[in-house]
């Protein structure tokens, strides 16, 4: 455990602040100068808590009220129903529980994997960098939204196959970004110094030259967030997602939101506006976590 | 400079071979076959002598190797064969379906690069300003609402405020090129809203670098008119960075066209290939996936090599 002596900082001589209160200034500083990435975390947050909060805020969205469909929005069924008369507002809440389990498992899967891949691939170079990298021009050279339909043609409908056909798609991005910064990262100083007294390749890789790949890293990620929900979307909406039965806002937005949205539009309009806001809300705050992140960036 | 362009070229041919045997070994591990899309799932009335037949008329049932060598022997003698399905020849059909993919990925990337670039720069001229959030907004809308939606969207504005919907036909450009542009465009117009935002990002970042050289600052303190400045000194070399982005976008675009020509219905390249995909007619699948994947690498390779003859310092060796 940490003393409160150590914690002096060395070269002012003046107490360091305690992680707690740096995390908080950190955040607040966040706040004021990225409202818009602020207010993007915001929207995350309301989704996260719909997500969780699905069975006490909403009713059951596979259930069918078909003497009242085709409503529009009401105080009984908030975003009025579909067709069948299923209640638009429970399957839109139950739909940002797919989204965010395919989003976040996806590129953790995808972005994992590709940044292990990445290091690994620029830190041994030579033949094993040349055959890694070649796999990756393969999957880079399909568009990501074939490849991930070949993919869950390949595997069957389910909603964990589609978490690995999004990440599988993304793995080439991560290791791209990573790669780069690691084969800049292996020749620097510090790096030599830990190979010269004698650290293993696994030490130099995790502790010398992984944190230093971390920004980039955290910036494709974050970025991958918003294009996950939105792969997740298209897949559903072409069918070949997860299997219809379960509420999903592409689904919503495929056969039978493009049968009949002609005579009720809102069956059309909420899902889209769904995925908008949940796309939009990642892409402001990765926006926002790329400036301060960016060294390059930072200050302009 | 030939050098560069073999060796390219060889990566190339590496990069096709290597999607080959990921397409034919996706499409391989499928549950199901054409088979079973032609005559119905299992326990209907075909018994299981006439699925074994139909197997092997079309070749399904010879070892994989085989099947393999004989697939990528017809594509590189460009016999490409015809469908399982229904026994349209496939090269035909992908010169048919071609000119419109090809045409709605350049509408969809002029009308991303119009957009993208004045936005970008815009953004960076006036940073933190509100012109800055107000097009950052209306940018990032374009990553985050879904090329889909967007298209769905037109459709109904168009069938309830204009009485207006997309035609269901094809009209060749030769035929009636007015036609064919306002079928063309709405399309474009969704896909490339998309594409602009990555460019406009782009081209904020780099313009905001390039105005903080000493070359601006000197130009500003000749006297120069702050457009000049901008327009002659500043923005050429910001777009070089872009001019790669570009060549990323147009692996985005061919992407986005898969659902943009199912909700238009427009009889392209990428619509053949999703509905081949679910009849599991192996043989359009992984000639047209593999074909598209040429093109990308191509491409890559053009915008490669007009980057080095933009930007003169580049040298290929």
């Amino acid at each position: 455990m940490a003393t409160q002596q150590e914690r002096v900082d060395p070269f002012s001589g003046r107490a360091r602040p305690s992680a707690q209160a740096r995390v908080w200034k950190g955040t607040m500083n966040f706040l004021v100068r990225k409202p818009l990435g602020a207010f993007g975390a915001l929207i995350i947050l309301l989704m996260v808590f719909m997500a969780l909060a699905a069975p006490w805020i909403s009713g059951d969205p596979n259930k069918w009220h078909i003497t009242d469909a085709m409503y529009g929005p009401s105080l009984k069924y908030w975003l009025g129903t579909n067709d069948l008369g299923q209640d638009m507002w429970a399957m839109i809440v139950r739909g940002a529980r797919v989204s965010l389990y395919v989003g976040f498992l996806a590129v953790a899967l995808g972005s994992c994997s590709g940044g292990v891949i990445g290091l690994v691939s620029a830190y041994y170079g030579g033949k094993v960098d040349m055959t890694i990298q070649r796999i990756m021009d393969a999957l880079m050279s399909i568009p990501t939204l074939i490849l991930a339909l070949a993919i869950m043609a390949a595997l069957g409908q389910s909603l964990n196959n589609v978490v690995l056909a999004i990440g599988i798609v993304q793995i080439p991005r991560a290791n791209r970004i990573v790669r780069s910064q690691a084969l800049s990262v292996k020749e620097s100083e510090f790096a030599l110094a830990a190979r010269s007294i004698g650290a293993g390749d696994m030490r130099i890789m995790l502790y010398h030259i992984l944190p230093q790949c971390m920004a980039p890293w955290l910036i494709i990620a974050s970025a991958a967030l918003g294009t996950a929900i939105i792969s997740e979307a298209s897949l559903s909406f072409l069918g070949m997602g997860v299997p219809p039965t379960v509420p999903t806002w592409g689904g919503m937005l495929s056969t039978r939101g493009r049968e009949f949205f002609i005579d009720n539009p809102w069956m059309a309009i909420w899902p889209g506006v769904a995925i908008s806001l949940a796309v939009y809300g990642f892409n402001l705050f990765g926006d926002a976590l790329r400036d301060v992140l960016d060294p390059r960036l930072r200050g302009l | 400079m030939t050098e560069y362009i073999l060796r390219r070229l060889l990566l190339g041919v590496l990069t096709a071979f290597l999607v080959s045997i990921l397409v034919f070994t996706l499409l391989r591990i499928a549950p199901g076959d054409v088979v079973d899309a032609i005559l119905g799932g299992e326990g209907e009335v075909y018994s299981d002598e006439v699925r074994e037949a139909l197997r092997e008329q079309l070749g399904l049932n010879r070892p994989l190797p085989v099947q393999y060598v004989t697939f990528m022997r017809d594509f590189v003698t460009l016999q490409w064969g015809e469908s399982l399905r229904n026994n349209t020849e496939i090269w035909p059909q992908i010169q048919k379906k071609l000119p419109i993919t090809l045409e709605l990925s350049i509408m969809t990337l002029l009308i991303s690069v119009v957009m993208g670039i004045p936005i970008g720069t815009l953004m960076a001229l006036y940073r933190d300003s509100w012109i800055d959030y107000l097009l950052r907004v209306f940018s990032l809308a374009g990553l985050s609402i879904p090329n889909f939606w967007t298209a769905t969207m037109i459709i109904l504005g168009g069938a309830f405020f204009l009485n207006w919907s997309p035609r269901l036909e094809y009209v060749s450009p030769f035929e009636d090129p007015r036609a064919n542009f306002v079928m063309f465009f709405w399309p474009a117009l969704a896909a490339g809203w998309v594409g602009q935002a990555t460019q406009a990002r782009m081209m904020r970042s780099t313009m905001l670098e390039v105005l903080r050289q000493d070359y601006i600052r000197t130009a500003h303190a000749k006297g120069l008119q702050y457009y000049v400045v901008v327009y002659r000194h500043a923005l050429k070399n910001a777009l070089l960075p872009v001019i790669t982005i570009i060549g990323i976008t147009v692996a985005l675009i061919l992407g986005g066209t898969v659902i943009i020509e199912t909700i238009f219905q427009l009889p392209g390249l990428s619509r053949y290939l999703v509905q081949s995909l679910q009849n599991w007619d192996y043989t359009v699948v992984q000639t047209v996936v593999l074909f598209l994947s040429i093109w990308i690498v191509l491409s890559n390779l053009v915008v490669d090599l007009a980057y080095g003859w933009l930007d003169p310092r580049i040298r290929y060796d």
